[in-house]
Parts: structure tokens; C-alpha cells; sequence
């Protein structure tokens, strides 16, 4: 199959030293596998997440996501844009949705563009990774390059919020999507399709302004994981990662429980199961080792 | 009471719902709203809202201004789309909670204490400073936001969170000294300066 190519916005967490750059570790061998070419958009900024509200302002957050359009189709012109991060992805998709939507958004989000000479059109697709694994690959087209199916490991798919609303995946409920379980099972896991807790929130940005609340809701994530079986906890957004992984030792301080579950990315399952080494594979990035993908990727 | 805040207040005496209207992301959708309660049923942090979302735009029709725009309620939202996602007549009241808790801030009238106020407006001063997002900075402006002695206590505490982080590569000194950021940050700076003059300047103009 020949190469394809996308224009990437690979967002703040992605980058050398940040929270979510052993994601990208796994992405960029994901990737290789699959013969994809991730073109970066040049000199990209902050899409300001969901929390940039109380300063931002909706035309100002509008139009630092309308800034990665306007350098992506100057660069990647044709190019789908896609993103990796559940937050880069929505706040690009929402602004390119709201842009073609509204005549008059698109008119004043060029103007101020136009303070740094560049303009937007909005005319590239916005799509996350997982919607080009499925739609432009297929789960048989993803199946074929695994070397070491993930035998035995039972995963929980936990899917989360921004991936899932409020644009979804094509074809996926809200209540139930079952895409993540589809690519756990493609790659030779098991996937526990009845864990309850898959399209709950786990705090967001709260976990780090209301601690005590989102470190609630994480408990509930992990305690209906292990309570369905699971033995590690996949996922398709860094902020989900980060806060359902990092702060297990202070959930088990506060509320007595032994917690000690990994919780990979997607990519991450599959650049193990594509034959990659645990270091192309991010897992020296996990705080709690996963030891079972760490064995099958050095047999 | 802050300037902008008086001359909100005379010019929309008689209606909170034409100045949510004319000052508020989506203020538009308010008034479709049928009072089903699905959004708060919905939302993870129920339990900590003094007012659910349906509660608060009825009490922007009511005219409860005062009430509205200090509450603690809007500050609660974690972004998980759920109420959008569900609400039987598709009011997109995400971008509406995030959008009262803007203006409350910008007319100086949202809870000064409430952790997620200020926490936010630190996240959005970091990502404008450079373009992109600083996190050890991020992390640290989080832990010492009220005042010294707390964030030497905070920091204790999640002492050990850090250390699992920087042994896993994803949290780096370096980001303390310079770190990541965009080249054009003028470039960026004035595109963000010019959209918030047309965003003042249409507010101003609306006719309701």
C-alpha cells in the first residue's frame, strides 16, 4: 500500500519532556509500521484545551485553532489534519465545524488572522488518529501487520470523554462505543466489552484544581476495571492516561485500596503487537510498568 | 463593583437574558432550554453544583443576575460533553457554562477562592505566554496559587508524583529554563489581541 500522508498537529503534551510524550514515542512506531507519514503543521500553538475558557474568550480560542488551519493548509495543503490528543482534536474540529458554520465567525476569525498575515479557509478534514486507523485502514488492514499478538492480556477500553463527545467516532454510540475494543481484540488481547465505567470522566483539568473530586471519579474508573477482570486499562487520550495512571498511590492513601494497574495507549498495544521494542513502544514512559506488554515485546 | 461590571448593569437593566444574549458564548441557546434536568443528572461533579445547568438558565430568564454569575456552579464543569451529548433539544451547554464563567470573570464578579478559576486563568496565561503549553511551570503556578507556604505543602505532598514523572521522561527541569514554545509568538500575540478588540467591540453593538 503506498504511503499516506497527513498533516499532524501533535499538540503540547507530545513534546520532548511533556506528559503525554511516550504516546508519541508509540505513535511515531505505530506509524512506521503502517507506512504513514505524519507531516507536522510548521510552528503550531496551544489550541488552548477545554480549560483555556476563563481567559480565552470564544474568539480568541477560536482563532488559535484557526491559526493550526491556516499554517496546516499553507503547508500540508490536501492534507487531512489529524491529531493525536482528545483535546487538540476537538478544539480543531470544533473550531472548523464553527467556522464553515457562521459566515460571520469565519470574517472576524480572518481578521485576526490577519494581524500575522495568514488566513483560513477551514478546508482540510479535522480527524483524530483512531479515525484514520479505522476508516482509512480498517481493523482486517490493522490486523495483518501483527507479529506478537497480545495473547491473554485482558484490557479494559477505557474511552473517555473527548473522543467520544461530542463528535465521536463515525458509526460509535456515545453510551457504548466499541471501537477501542475492536482494536484490542485486532491486536490478540481481550477486551472486556462490559466494563461500565468506559465513557466516564475522569475530572479533566479538575484533577489538578479539585483534586479530591476527579481523584473520586478516577477511583470508579479503576475499581470497575479491576472488578470486571482487567489487567491493564488502554485509552486513546493523554489527559485520561495521565490521570487514571499517575495518581493511583494517593487514591490508595485516601481510600485504602491497592491499585496498581497500567494504563497504556492504544498505540502503544499496537506497536507491541507490530513487533516494536518496549522503548518504540513508550512503555519506559509508564509510572506503572506494564509488564505483560514489556514481556511480549522482548520474547 | 469593576467599571465594566456598572455599565453592564445600566446598560441591560431590565434583561440578564439579553445581556447573556449579546456577552456569552452560545447565550443564545439559553432560552431553549425546557427544564428536563437530563444535563444535571448527566454531569460527574452533580453532586457539587449549587446550581445544575438547567437551574441556571431559568435563573437567567428570572433575571438573577447577581446570583448567576458568582456562583461556584459554572466552575465545576470538567469539559466531558456528556449534557451536550444528551440534551433532548441540543443546547451546546458546555460551551454555554464555559462561556458564563468567562464574562462572570471578566466583569470580576466569579468566586476570587474557587480552585478551578484560578487554575484556569493560569493554564491560559502559560499557553499565550509561549504558544504552548509550559508544564512544569503549569505545575508549579497550580501548586503555589494561594501563596507560599500552602504550595511548599502542596508540593510535599506530590512530591512523589513528580519524581515517577521525571523518571518517566514526561516532566523535564529543562522546561523551567526557556522550554518549548511557538517562533512567531508576535505573530501569535497580535492575532490574539486583535480577536479579543472584535469580540469587545461586538458585544457592544448587539441589538439583541
Amino acid at each position: 500500500m503506498a504511503k499516506k500522508e497527513y498533516s499532524f498537529y501533535p499538540g503540547c503534551s507530545s513534546q520532548k519532556g511533556a506528559s503525554g510524550s511516550n504516546y508519541q514515542v508509540s505513535v511515531d512506531a505505530m506509524c512506521d509500521v503502517l507506512d504513514i507519514q505524519l507531516n507536522d503543521i510548521p510552528d503550531w500553538n496551544c489550541c488552548s484545551a477545554s480549560i483555556g475558557y476563563a481567559g480565552g474568550g470564544e474568539l480568541p480560542r477560536l482563532a488559535l485553532s484557526a491559526r493550526n488551519l491556516a499554517l496546516s493548509e499553507e503547508a500540508n495543503p490536501g492534507q487531512d489534519v489529524v491529531a493525536t490528543c482528545a483535546a487538540c482534536w476537538l478544539a480543531t474540529r470544533e473550531t472548523k465545524d464553527r467556522l464553515l458554520d457562521n459566515g460571520g465567525l469565519m470574517k472576524e476569525t480572518n481578521e485576526a488572522l490577519s494581524a500575522a498575515g495568514l488566513k483560513v479557509e477551514a478546508n482540510q478534514n479535522v480527524r483524530h488518529m483512531v479515525e484514520v486507523l479505522i476508516e482509512d485502514f480498517g481493523y482486517e488492514g490493522l490486523g495483518q501487520h501483527v507479529k506478537k499478538p497480545l495473547e491473554g492480556i485482558k484490557i479494559a477500553g477505557y474511552v473517555g470523554c473527548q473522543t467520544n463527545r461530542p463528535f465521536g467516532i463515525d458509526g460509535e454510540s456515545f453510551e457504548n462505543p466499541m471501537y477501542l475494543d475492536k482494536l484490542v481484540e485486532t491486536m490478540g488481547a481481550e477486551p472486556i466489552t462490559n466494563y461500565d465505567k468506559k465513557v466516564s470522566c475522569c475530572g479533566g483539568a479538575l484533577a489538578f484544581s479539585e483534586p479530591e473530586k476527579s481523584q473520586a471519579l478516577i477511583k470508579d474508573i479503576i475499581e470497575s476495571a479491576y472488578d470486571s477482570g482487567a489487567e491493564m486499562i488502554a485509552t486513546p487520550c493523554p489527559v485520561c492516561q495521565m490521570n487514571v495512571e499517575v495518581y493511583q498511590d494517593q487514591i490508595n492513601a485516601k481510600y485504602k485500596t491497592k491499585f496498581d494497574i497500567p494504563v497504556v495507549y492504544y498505540s502503544q498495544l499496537m506497536s507491541v503487537a507490530y513487533g516494536k521494542s518496549g522503548k518504540e513502544a513508550g512503555l519506559d514512559g509508564q509510572v506503572i510498568r506494564a509488564k505483560k506488554l514489556e514481556e511480549i515485546a522482548s520474547k | 463593583m469593576s467599571n465594566l461590571n456598572q455599565a453592564m448593569v445600566e446598560k441591560y437593566r431590565n434583561s440578564f437574558l439579553q445581556e447573556v444574549q449579546a456577552n456569552v458564548e452560545e447565550g443564545d441557546w439559553v432560552k431553549m432550554c425546557m427544564q428536563c434536568g437530563v444535563c444535571a443528572g448527566s454531569c460527574p461533579m452533580g453532586p457539587y453544583w449549587e446550581h445544575p445547568p438547567q437551574e441556571i438558565f431559568m435563573m437567567i430568564r428570572a433575571g438573577k443576575r447577581e446570583e448567576v454569575l458568582s456562583s461556584d456552579s459554572m466552575w465545576m464543569c470538567t469539559s466531558c460533553y456528556n449534557c451536550i451529548a444528551r440534551c433532548p433539544r441540543g443546547l451546546p451547554i458546555t460551551h454555554i457554562m464555559h462561556g458564563l464563567a468567562h464574562y462572570a470573570d471578566r466583569l470580576g464578579l466569579a468566586p476570587k477562592e474557587q480552585p478551578t478559576r484560578k487554575f484556569a486563568n493560569k493554564f491560559w496565561d502559560n499557553l499565550t505566554k509561549k504558544g504552548r503549553v509550559n508544564e512544569l511551570k503549569l505545575g508549579l503556578a497550580l501548586y503555589f496559587m494561594n501563596g507560599f507556604f500552602e504550595g511548599i505543602k502542596v508540593a510535599l505532598a506530590n512530591q512523589k508524583l513528580g519524581l515517577n514523572m521525571l523518571k518517566a521522561k514526561r516532566m523535564s527541569i529543562a522546561e523551567m529554563f526557556g522550554g518549548h514554545g511557538v517562533k512567531d509568538s508576535n505573530g501569535l500575540h497580535a492575532i490574539l489581541k486583535k480577536a479579543r478588540e472584535i469580540e469587545l467591540a461586538k458585544a457592544d453593538e448587539f441589538k439583541g
